[in-house]
């Protein structure tokens, strides 16, 4: 178990740092960092010392090291554009990012799992049959669009919720919440539903085909003729013995929603970091660009080893074997 | 020491049909089956793969699977009838008054939940016990099942133990409210034939202990003469032989019974061949119509082609076969 921590520990380590170096890439081959940084008139004599005053001439190990330790320290540099440091940029536009996907996860995880031990009981069953129907709508329909119609109708025709922003928020520390107010909370609705809404026919379809899976199961079987409740079968023995696929997907998908939060914050004006990368493209501004892919990479990793964590958590046969067998009789 | 007679059965099957609907027409299962289960008897039950056995199993404790139902017959229970109960209540017989073990011990159990954990679930589903009470009956059935050791092993999980120990937990759990009947779908068919013997010692004295009653279902005559009081032989969904398992092993009066017995080798009995029954069991939708085994018996009448043969006594045993006919019958 230790051993296997550190293992992974050592893989994620590696992983970064081959983030690290796309990202470092970014800097040397998009564009010269000079030209972003001065204006037309400066002269060649003041590029040329600014040029070396930020290292730049330094040779590619050296300027690399640099740039994973700045890195490390949580120092992305400054943001062409906006000519203050990328972290404080990141500090203010990840809280809403961050509660925007989580939100929605959750909301995907509460409703889809249900809904697939439903479908799945119920394989036959009128409702479980408009469940499946519809979570097609779910997984056909791109993001944009889903966002768009709700805008249309819940924004503009029905006028109940708010259609871009995030509304009143609150700030505890460095992070601001929108979770707290009431306006915070309506602008948050429309677009976790967005993001939320394919994660969670995701999780329907995969619970329901995994307890169908299930269902046939001798253990599944027995412990039926060992007149267990219905409840301690289908939402004990069977959904726990669905759960490590799910955990697999649904850790996947978290760190997909975190990055792919691009399109449903464009779409809702969401002050998020994925509406702050999507400007930093527009600008070519770099070191936006390589801090986001760095910080994203991160989330996977981290996310990647709790899921790995929980597999342990949910199944015995993983954890280190305390004396199996006992021999036959 | 006299055994006590018992007048009234306490498992008794009176008519039993089993259908299958399909596309095609309706698929008969088990066709018109009548038997008695006296109270501590084991009556074995044995045939070929497909011959309605484990099916029969599954309609008394009510876990026929759909599409499969019961077209026709009465089981009753101690004086019960319990074929046409609602859900919940016939939930409640099994595990309490029904117990059931299946093949495969190593499917049987659930594999994320430990061999404790399933034990006193099925406990408290049954008896009125708290925690410490219902552990300490789980310690005491693993002791009784023959489990070296237990007191430490009751924590382990289903991967840690080996097949036979598996098979033998399977039992505890049977065993766990102390039911009256336990329907034992071959158990010891996917068991080493060493580890087969010790479970069926194993059952047989725990039966005996309890005063339980079994309905012991498989394909090994061996199994049946080791351990059953009475047998009853099956053929395409129907008996064709049922007795005192002394009787119809020495004096096998149905044709079939007859191939069965020849078909297995004797120590000490030197033959050149062993006998076989030529041909197969008819698939359910190719069942001929009089007696079902006719177009495989070297005995075969014109009667046999068309009028199908019904129970009747010879001697101790009762046998579906027109060889029997009485003259004027």
């Amino acid at each position: 178990m230790f051993a296997f921590i550190i293992r992974r520990l050592l893989q994620s380590v590696l992983v970064m740092l081959t983030v690290a170096l796309i990202a470092f890439g970014l800097f040397r081959f998009v564009g010269d960092p000079i030209n972003n940084l001065v204006g037309q008139d400066t002269t060649l004599q003041d590029r040329e010392k600014l040029r070396e005053t930020l290292g730049l001439n330094d040779s590619f190990i050296v300027q690399f090291g640099r740039y994973v330790i700045n890195t490390a320290k949580g120092d992305f540099g400054y943001s062409y554009m906006h000519r203050r440091p990328v972290k404080d940029m990141l500090v203010e536009r990840m809280p809403a990012t961050l509660e925007l996907s989580i939100i929605s996860v959750l909301m995907a995880l509460f409703i889809g799992v249900p809904m697939g031990v439903y479908t799945g009981l119920h394989r036959n069953g009128l409702l479980a049959k408009i469940f499946m129907s519809m979570s097609l709508i779910g997984i056909s329909l791109p993001t944009f669009l889903i966002g768009i119609m709700l805008i249309l109708l819940f924004g503009v025709m029905l006028r109940w919720l708010p259609t871009f922003g995030r509304g009143e928020v609150v700030a505890l520390g460095t992070w601001t919440t929108g979770l707290l107010t009431v306006s915070g909370l309506k602008a948050l609705i429309m677009p976790s539903i967005t993001l939320a809404l394919f994660q969670m026919t995701l999780i329907m379809r995969l619970v329901r085909s995994e307890m169908l899976e299930v269902l046939r199961t001798d253990y599944i079987k027995f412990a039926r003729a060992r007149g267990l409740s219905n409840r301690a079968v289908n939402f004990g023995h069977a959904l726990k013995n669905t759960l490590v696929p799910v955990i697999t997907i649904t850790g996947l998908q978290l760190g997909s929603v975190i990055a792919f939060a691009i399109i449903t914050e464009s779409v809702f004006q969401w002050p998020g970091m994925g509406k702050m990368f999507i400007e930093a493209v527009a600008d070519v501004d770099i070191p936006v660009m390589a801090a986001y892919l760095c910080l994203i990479a991160l989330f996977f990793v981290v996310i990647n080893l709790v899921v790995d964590l929980l597999y342990y958590a949910v199944d015995p046969r993983l954890r280190i074997d305390q004396g199996a067998g006992g021999g036959h009789g | 020491m006299l055994k006590k007679v018992e007048t009234s059965p306490l498992l008794s099957v009176r008519n039993l049909r089993i259908e299958f609907p399909t596309r095609r027409g309706t698929l008969v299962a088990v066709d018109d089956i009548s038997f008695d289960i006296a109270p501590g008897e084991i009556l074995g039950v044995v045939g070929e793969s497909g011959a309605g056995k484990s099916l029969t199993g599954a309609a008394i404790i009510g876990l026929l699977e759909p599409p499969g139902r019961i077209a026709q017959g009465e089981i009753t229970l101690e004086g019960q009838r319990i074929d046409n109960l609602p859900y919940e209540e016939i939930r409640r017989i099994r595990g309490r008054r029904i117990g059931a073990i299946f093949q495969d011990p190593l499917t049987s159990l659930n594999p994320l939940y430990s061999v404790s954990r399933q034990l006193v679930e099925t406990i408290q589903t049954h008896l009125p016990l708290n925690d410490k009470e219902a552990r300490a009956r789980a310690l005491e059935l693993l002791d009784e099942v023959g489990i070296p050791g237990a007191g430490e092993r009751i924590d382990h999980y289903p991967h840690q133990f080996s097949g036979g120990m598996r098979q033998r937990v399977v039992i505890a759990l049977a065993l766990c409210a102390e039911p009256r009947l336990i329907i034992a779908d071959e158990p010891t068919t996917a068991l080493d034939v060493s580890i087969q013997a010790q479970i069926i010692t194993l059952l047989k004295r725990l039966c005996h202990d309890h005063g339980t009653a079994v309905m012991l279902v498989t394909h090994d005559m061996g199994v049946i003469a080791e351990a059953a009081d009475r047998v009853a032989v099956m053929y395409s969904g129907r008996i064709a032989e049922i007795g005192p398992v002394q009787e119809v092993v020495r004096a096998a009066k149905h044709p079939y019974t007859h191939g069965l017995m020849g078909s297995i080798p004797h120590i000490g009995h030197h033959v050149d061949q062993l006998t076989q029954i030529e041909g197969s069991m008819p698939r359910l939708q190719e069942i001929p119509p009089g007696c079902p085994f006719n177009p495989r018996c070297e005995e075969a009448t014109d009667r046999c082609r068309v009028e199908r043969p019904n129970l009747q006594s010879v001697n101790a045993t009762e046998v579906a076969c027109h060889l029997f006919d009485k003259a004027g019958a």
